[in-house]
């Protein structure tokens, strides 16, 4: 047994102050335990970023273009020349085109299993939403690379008769290894985890507020606009944040499907761009001491975009918290 | 308006279980009829038959017939979203919607009912619901802030407010004082008083005292065993259900002898 400083419950009549109480060894261990996670977390974080920014430093450092503004990646030349406009560019119109698919179908996805599906069919649709989850990326990518790829160029030619004028979608005709086509695997790799995500939160609406809107002539849909959409809202977004990480880091898809290139082009549909995670895996193999600081340079700014889209999305979810049906 | 309900041969089922067998009775307009019986009778379900909430709940099925001032509830084209909409509810907990405003509590059902109104011409439906639940003076000054955050018999009294701001011809209230302290539970009475002049109401209640107090017919039911489904057992003035029931089974639980 643990020596006990303080005095055993019940033979102390005077109440207990602070800094006396009783503790018990259960509850220490416990404490600790928790306690103890939470600084391996802070540290592991810590050691992650400390790792990644000690060594960008270095290819910074030595870098003969603007790490910010160049279009090229040419860290293994002498000198080095290199900077992530390109890979800046690529992830988030890439993620955010995902995004864009992705949450819509997801809620809706959610919705009907939560509140429209019956029982017998919403069980066997939850197992396969979660199923496409389990698929390894390289999987996606094999399939986006050889069955989405060639189908796709019907699309991108109507998208370009039809918008073509914007630019955005404007179209050449060549293999559609853009960063739309990657937007959209990603919109289809992230589907599962935005989706089971929010659909637990919408089943958790309380039966209590559905029925209160029911009771007030409320059709179904108005009772998911009044009741499940508002007390969801938060954990959609968590769910989305959850989904855009991965597309901003996947890596094997996007690498089999994408064709790089160091260069901006305006239209999503034409091949050429990059991602970071891409970048890193195509150059790692090849890449010399300076190259791979200067990947691990890429990296961090990935590190820094995830940690300010997660920051972003808190504020969001925090902004209206009083609102948000937990204490009900 | 207040209307009156007439329900015949009405019987209802979770599955393949009939909760209740049966029931035959009249709900005066313009009244407060209270339902009382011991728990698991039937009566919160049979509460629920009267504005459709019964079918909502997992193979909830209704056999039978509840007409509203002559309007067949169950027939044929029916639609029950519009019967829940001349029906009004109020739930045991309170339950106002935790993401909006109080004023915007009151507002949800007529914003469901009508679409889009004057600000001006809302600000006074708000106002006179909140006025008429006893609640005005006590939020008008945070009309803006989460309902949530009122006390448990201000919630209740704001799910009223909800309810009748939609404008019923019938408000059911499903054990409202159950989850409240004595103080709040008074000011809900004193509510339902006040309100049974403009609405048909019908209020189930475990407390014998307060179906005593503020309704003025009764109606008591019962079951036969754990399992069987509840059936009336008999519906009269509250006076006469308090001092003198016809049947033997109802003077035992009103006398405390079971239940």
């Amino acid at each position: 047994m643990t020596v006990n400083d303080t005095k055993t419950p019940g033979t102390d009549p005077a109440p207990r102050g602070q800094g006396q109480s009783t503790t018990r060894l259960g509850d220490r261990v416990f404490s600790n335990l928790s306690k103890g996670s939470g600084i391996a977390l802070l540290v592991i974080m810590a050691a992650i970023a400390v790792f990644l920014a000690i060594r960008a430093v270095v290819a910074i450092r030595a870098n003969e273009g603007n790490f910010l503004t160049t279009f090229a990646w040419d860290a293994n030349g002498d000198p080095p020349h290199f900077g992530i406009a390109v890979l800046l560019f690529g992830t988030v119109v890439s993620s955010v085109i995902a995004m864009v698919i992705a949450v819509p179908v997801a809620v809706g996805i959610a919705l009907f299993l939560s509140h429209y599906a019956p029982r017998r069919l919403a069980t066997p649709i939850g197992y396969l939403v979660d199923l496409l989850a389990a698929v390894p990326s390289i999987i996606y990518g094999l399939w986006g690379a050889l069955y989405l790829v060639p189908r796709l160029t019907g699309t991108y030619d109507w998208l370009d008769d039809v918008l073509g004028w914007t630019g955005v979608f404007a179209y050449d005709g060549s293999p559609a290894r853009s960063l739309m086509t990657v937007g959209i695997l990603l919109a289809v790799m992230i589907l599962p985890i935005i989706t089971s995500v929010t659909r637990e939160v919408f089943q958790q609406t309380p039966k209590a507020h559905q029925e209160a809107a029911l009771a007030l002539g409320a059709t179904r849909w108005e009772v998911i606009r009044v009741t499940v959409l508002p007390f969801g809202r938060s954990g959609v977004i968590s769910a989305s944040m959850l989904g855009l990480g991965r597309a901003l880091g996947e890596t094997m898809a996007v690498a089999t499907v994408l064709s790089p290139s160091f260069l901006i082009n305006a239209s999503v549909l034409e091949s050429g761009g990059g991602t970071f995670a891409q970048n890193i895996a195509s150059q790692f193999k090849e890449a010399g001491s300076m190259g791979r600081d200067a990947l691990i340079a890429s990296g961090l700014v990935l590190f820094l975009l995830t940690l300010l889209v997660n920051g972003a999305a808190r504020l969001i979810i925090a902004r209206r918290k009083e609102y948000s049906g937990a204490n009900a | 308006m207040a209307k009156r309900i007439d329900v015949s041969g009405l019987t209802a089922y979770y599955g393949a279980h009939k909760a209740i067998e049966d029931i035959t009775m009249h709900v005066e307009p313009g009244a407060v009829t209270a339902f009382i019986g011991p728990s698991g009778c039937g009566k919160s379900t049979f509460l629920r038959t009267l504005n459709r909430m019964h079918e909502v709940t997992p193979g909830g099925r209704v056999e039978g017939r509840v007409l509203l001032d002559n309007e067949d509830l169950y027939g044929p084209g029916v639609d029950p979203v519009s019967v829940r909409r001349t029906i009004g509810m109020v739930f045991q907990r309170p339950n106002p919607f935790p993401t909006m405003s109080i004023y915007d509590n009151v507002a949800a059902g007529i914003r469901l009912n009508g679409g889009a109104r004057r600000k001006s011409e809302m600000d006074e439906l708000v106002e006179r619901n909140l006025r008429g639940a006893n609640l005005w003076n006590e939020v008008k000054d945070r009309l803006a802030r989460p309902g949530s955050g009122l006390s448990g018999g201000q919630q209740q009294r704001l799910c009223i407010a909800r309810a009748t701001a939609v404008a019923p011809d019938v408000l059911l209230m499903d054990e409202p004082c159950s989850a409240l302290d004595p103080v709040s539970t008074l000011a809900i009475e004193d509510l339902i008083d006040k309100l049974k002049s403009e609405y048909t109401i019908v209020i189930v209640t475990h407390n014998m005292q307060q179906a005593a107090r503020v309704s003025d017919r009764t109606a008591f039911f019962n079951l036969a065993a754990i399992g069987q489904p509840g059936k009336l057992i008999e519906i009269d003035d509250t006076q006469q259900i308090f001092s003198n029931p016809s049947v033997q089974a109802t003077e035992d639980y009103i006398s405390g002898r079971f239940g």
